[in-house]
């Protein structure tokens, strides 16, 4: 072997080497020290500057703050906070450098105003989001729902929630709920299924799986607060009949006012009390839930929830 | 095309793809399928647009850093190296060979683009599963994104023929950032009185408009560009390059190169 091969083969041993010692001394490093947090600052707040700082790539810098976002809260929500303070400039950025861009709004109605853990609990914020949305995009029917939804959900505002739906309703292209939910809202009629109309509807109408996942358990909360509003009324009739409190579900099943065993959507039956509430067995497996926790835990329910909550 | 130009052009082609200036390729093929793979895992509801935009995004700063590199080192270089000399004394004239390296380079532009553009639309094709008709605004956006470096390539050249390129680096690129914010200097002109205004005014035609041709988040949306606004920004680009060529002739005419 010639020196200059020697010279390549030895160089080649040493650039091996050196690849693997510094991985393997680098995790060692990374094990001494306790996990970096992730990056929590948001430094530049103007949407303004970034749009000048970005020369004109508004929509990929308007990705990357989406993304951004999405990690943030994901992130938030994961170690269990109740700090989501950036979520709302994240996407008020995201926003304002592509107004078009739906995602950013859909989200924001959904968790931008839930209550923490399970969102910022920032309704103000998360309605300017949805109004500056409209703005930009006046033929979206989902904005006007998402709107409608804010307003049903957060504020309690009916006749605002109706005029969203209605407004939604008489676009070019929209979605069959549309003017029922806009009628259901002029009515304040049947809380329940009005509910259960808009999470189906959160759910169909967004390919977003957090958003679908989020619809999907709280439709699974109504049907628990549904059963339960259920369950209490029989308990009443039970009471009225016989004169007395049922001592078991079992006894509700043999004055006939039920048919087995009534169980919640994870199979577990329902429980009666000594006082006739109905209460559910493991309230952390369903979350968003209002009606059947443990006596005196019903002003925790978002604790329950975000126990439950991935 | 005069031969003789086409015969400078066509040097200026192979000496860059001699430079391996198409190794960028290589880079831009790893970051657009890297993006078209992640995009799904890290992002919600918007791959089509995180390709469209990162694709175009991408090809319109690679082209940037190539016209500025290339063409700062296309007439000095010559110069360096007494090979201009050598192209002058065959019967070339200056503006003939100021031309031709033009084109060269855009030649090269154009090429190198060809080649991202399928990078663009295979990782497209990836994410989306098939093409749709709102995906000639993509091609739109390409078209505008070569108009840009039309100007860049020419500035690049201007600041070359009399500059050191050191110094024309830096000018070409001084003029990417303020054109890219010429929307902005409009917009201050517009509310500026008097003198200000009127040297704003003037400083805002100077400075070539890349903002209008930016189109790439139109794009990524499938927006429908205007074929009006396509119209005149090849108008524009033209123009502002034949206007830039001119200046470089020009001053290369007049240029001592004893």
């Amino acid at each position: 072997m010639n020196f200059s091969r020697r010279v390549s083969a030895v160089a080649s041993v040493v650039l091996l080497a050196s690849i693997g010692c510094y991985v393997i001394t680098l995790q060692a490093i990374d094990r001494l020290r306790t996990q970096p947090e992730v990056q929590q600052g948001l430094y530049i707040r103007s949407a303004k500057l970034l749009r000048r700082l970005s020369l004109g790539y508004t929509g990929l810098l308007a990705d990357v703050y989406w993304t951004r976002a999405v990690q943030y809260f994901g992130y938030q929500h994961h170690r269990n906070s109740d700090d989501f303070r950036l979520l709302a400039p994240l996407l008020r950025i995201t926003a304002e450098l592509d107004p078009h861009l739906i995602p950013p709004y859909q989200f924001g109605a959904n968790f931008l105003a839930q209550k923490p853990p399970n969102g910022a609990g920032m309704p103000d914020e998360a309605l300017a989001l949805m109004k500056y949305g409209i703005e930009h995009n006046p033929g979206n029917w989902r904005l006007y729902y998402n709107l409608g939804f804010l307003y049903f959900t957060e504020f309690k505002d009916y006749g605002k929630a109706a005029d969203a739906f209605a407004a939604g309703s008489k676009l070019p292209v929209t979605n069959a709920f549309m003017p029922v939910l806009a009628a259901r809202m002029a009515q304040h009629a049947g809380e329940f299924d009005t509910s259960r109309m808009l999470w189906y509807t959160t759910y169909q109408s967004t390919n977003d799986g957090a958003i679908r996942d989020n619809a999907v358990k709280h439709l699974v909360a109504l049907r628990v607060d549904e059963d339960i509003t259920h369950l209490e009324e029989v308990v009443q009739k039970y009471r009225e009949q016989m004169k007395c409190l049922p001592e078991s579900m079992a006894d509700l099943e043999r004055a006939g006012l039920t048919h087995g065993t009534p169980t919640d959507p994870n199979g577990k039956p329902y429980r009666l009390t000594s006082d006739g509430r109905i209460e559910v067995q493991n309230p952390k497996t369903i979350p968003y839930i209002t009606k059947g926790l443990p006596s005196g835990d019903d002003s925790k329910v978002n604790i329950v929830s975000s126990a439950a909550t991935p | 095309m005069n031969s003789r130009i086409a015969f400078v052009a066509s040097n200026t082609f192979r000496e860059a793809v001699r430079d391996r200036v198409l190794y960028n390729l290589i880079a831009f093929a790893l970051l657009i399928s890297a993006a078209a793979i992640l995009v799904g895992e890290i992002s919600i509801g918007i791959e089509r647009l995180v390709v469209v935009n990162l694709g175009l995004t991408a090809v319109s700063l690679f082209g940037v850093v190539i016209a500025i590199f290339i063409g700062i080192g296309l007439v000095s270089k010559e110069i360096e190296k007494k090979t201009l000399y050598t192209v002058l004394s065959r019967p070339v004239r200056r503006w003939e060979f100021v031309v031709g390296k033009f084109f060269g380079l855009t030649g090269t532009l154009i090429v190198n683009t060809f080649f991202m553009a399928i990078g663009v639309f295979l990782a497209l094709l990836y994410v989306a599963h098939r093409l749709e008709k709102s995906d000639l605004s993509v091609l739109v956006a390409l078209y505008f994104i070569v108009l840009e470096f039309l100007i860049i390539c020419a500035l690049a050249l201007l600041f070359s023929s009399f500059s050191t390129p050191l110094m024309s680096a830096v000018f070409t690129f001084a003029l990417f950032v303020i054109g890219s914010l010429a929307e902005d200097l409009r917009g201050f002109a517009r509310i500026t009185a008097g003198l200000p205004g009127v040297i704003a005014t003037v400083l805002a035609y100077l400075v070539p408009n890349f903002s209008s041709l930016n189109v790439i988040n139109q794009a990524a949306h499938g927006d429908t560009i205007p074929g009006r606004l396509i119209l005149y920004n090849t108008l524009y680009a033209l123009l502002y390059s034949a206007m830039v060529i001119s200046g470089a002739v020009l001053i290369f005419q007049r240029r001592n190169l004893k």
